[in-house]
């Protein structure tokens, strides 16, 4: 990895609106090294998306995040693999990490309400082959989410001019 | 009252342009600042961490005058590393309320009355009136664009006297964002050293220079040790302004001077901002640079905007601010600033609040995000434009 790649994945993940002009400007090099730089990026799948951070909180839109501690028997030579692919692929599925410690997996998942994701993890997920139990707890506030703090607005609690 | 109740030489003082100019901008509710002298980002919270901490731990004495012991010798590494300089924790290095305070002790310390004190400008604002609370008489040098703001020898012997004592170097620069290299200040020494000259290099923005150009401390020539105060702090390298930490490093001679006025008026620097500094000094480098980097990324996206809008600006390669100059509009910095302000409510420090020579500058702060440099500096250009009609 060079220094501008990471130097664009650094600014970027933090604003993915930075327009190509933008970053060439701020990195003093060229639109074109800036475009290059992040087509590969995409496709060495660095960069895997430009998603938007959204507190769903605020919207009055009912939405329930479940995380789900699984314990599976890992398959002969095929380890975690095809198992957590078999979790992955459904899309009410946000987020598959193999774990150390007391599970194996961890699955994040988004549904509309308790109910909804109760019934995904009863019927599809329990019932899975290798899969020999569950845990589910229920998330109630979100605090901070990839490094956004989403209950407090930024302030600039600077004196307006100083030496 | 008394007619005669007031210090003659504190009523004498001139009013800090920025007051004046503060007083406006904090009528107007909703504009927008490139004003600040500081820091956008928090301190780092490592860093805070250590400070809530030491008050946890019940660390809420005195420390001895010249600062915690620990916190000098991580002082004294971090010069060794950074400047390759060696200067002993226990004798040369003392701990202030932030640079401010070192400034004032160093000329308190040195100045007998009418000794001159060379002090190029534009620069910060508390060099000239420091000087004549110590009775000294501030000799200003004014730096030149075509220079890049830096001091050049010419400038430099064509303002010395037989009274002059003491010089002020204040690179890198606020206002101005000038460094000097470490063939310019080569140039000096020879003159520094024939005429007996001490000198004040004020480094607070010393982590802050782009292009890959390190500051290098007039310190650590040869020669220049003995007759150099060096003074530093952690307001911009680690955004602690509020901590209020600075220190000033030397000969033991004019450190015992400065420590015994130290230990009279402040007694020590604030003991939880000491702890903090520690771990800032200890484990902050990745911060610094960070930071760092953010900093060049505006400096540069600042100086494509004011190219982009025709508004002359040398490059800067230290501290947060440009420079730009603003003389083809026929107006006062002060003016222009007003004008900017009432007109389209943004907030830019006029060049002349930091000396006379400042004039037809202005200015601008880039230690804001970029969202908020594109707002404000589309409204420059909205202004410039409507002059230009």
């Amino acid at each position: 990895m060079n220094t501008l790649k990471e130097r664009i994945l650094t600014i970027i993940e933090k604003n993915s609106r930075i327009n190509i002009a933008e970053l060439a400007v701020m990195l003093g090099t060229e639109e074109i090294e800036i475009a290059n730089a992040l087509q590969e990026l995409e496709e060495d799948g660095i960069i895997c998306g430009y998603h938007t951070m959204i507190n769903w909180d605020k919207t009055g839109i009912e939405k329930v995040t479940a995380l789900i501690e699984v314990r599976v028997t890992p398959q002969r030579g095929r380890g975690f693999d095809d198992i957590a692919e078999r979790i992955y692929k459904y899309p009410e599925v946000n987020t598959v990490y193999l774990m150390s410690g007391g599970y194996d997996l961890m699955v994040i998942l988004e549904g509309k309400t308790l109910k909804e994701v109760a019934m995904f993890v009863s019927n599809k997920l329990s019932t899975l082959d290798y899969v020999v139990g569950t845990t589910t707890h229920f998330i109630l506030r979100k605090y901070k989410d990839h490094g956004t703090i989403m209950s407090r607005k930024y302030e600039d609690l600077r004196e307006i001019v100083t030496p | 009252m008394r007619e005669d109740l007031l210090c003659n030489k504190t009523v004498g003082l001139k009013p800090s342009g920025i007051r004046r100019f503060f007083d406006i901008v904090a009528e107007m509710k909703d504009a927008i600042s490139l004003g600040v002298g500081e820091p956008d980002f928090d301190t780092p919270w490592h860093i805070r961490d250590e400070g809530i901490y030491s008050l946890e731990k019940g660390r809420t004495f005195y420390t001895s005058n010249s600062g915690l012991k620990e916190l000098r010798m991580e002082i004294a590494a971090y010069l060794k590393r950074t400047q390759n300089m060696d200067y002993h924790y226990m004798h040369e290095i003392l701990i202030t309320v932030g640079g401010s305070e070192a400034i004032d002790l160093a000329m308190r310390a040195m100045i007998n009355p009418g000794d001159e004190v060379l002090i190029p400008e534009p620069s910060y604002v508390s060099y000239q009136p420091t000087v004549i609370l110590a009775d000294g008489k501030p000799v200003i040098i004014e730096l030149q664009e075509k220079n890049k703001f830096r001091l050049t020898p010419e400038e430099l012997e064509a303002a010395i006297t037989p009274k002059s004592k003491l010089l002020v170097m204040p690179f890198p620069n606020n206002p101005t964002g000038a460094i000097m290299e470490k063939e310019d200040l080569e140039k000096l020494v020879p003159i520094i050293v024939k005429h007996d000259l001490y000198v004040i290099s004020d480094e607070i923005y010393s982590e802050l220079t782009y292009g890959g150009k390190k500051h290098v401390s007039i310190a650590s020539l040869p020669g220049m040790k003995e007759r150099t105060i060096l003074i530093n702090g952690f307001s911009k390298a680690y955004a602690m302004t509020g901590w209020r930490l600075g220190y000033a490093c030397g000969p033991e001679q004019v450190i015992a001077q400065m420590t015994k006025i130290h230990q009279y008026c402040i007694m020590c620097a604030p003991t939880t901002s000491q702890y903090a500094a520690v771990e800032a000094l200890h484990n902050g480098d990745d911060d610094v640079k960070m930071m760092r980097e953010s900093y060049d990324e505006r400096r540069r996206f600042v100086l494509h905007m004011l190219a982009q809008m025709g508004l002359p600006c040398f490059e800067p390669e230290g501290a947060f601010y440009v420079f730009p100059c603003i003389r083809e509009f026929g107006m006062t910095s002060d003016e222009f600033a007003t004008r900017l302000l009432k007109e389209e409510k943004v907030a830019i420090v006029p060049g002349t609040a930091f000396g006379d020579c400042g004039e037809g500058y202005l200015r601008i702060s880039y230690a804001y995000s970029i969202d908020n440099l594109k707002k404000a500096l589309g409204r420059l250009e909205k202004f410039v434009s409507s002059l230009r009609a």
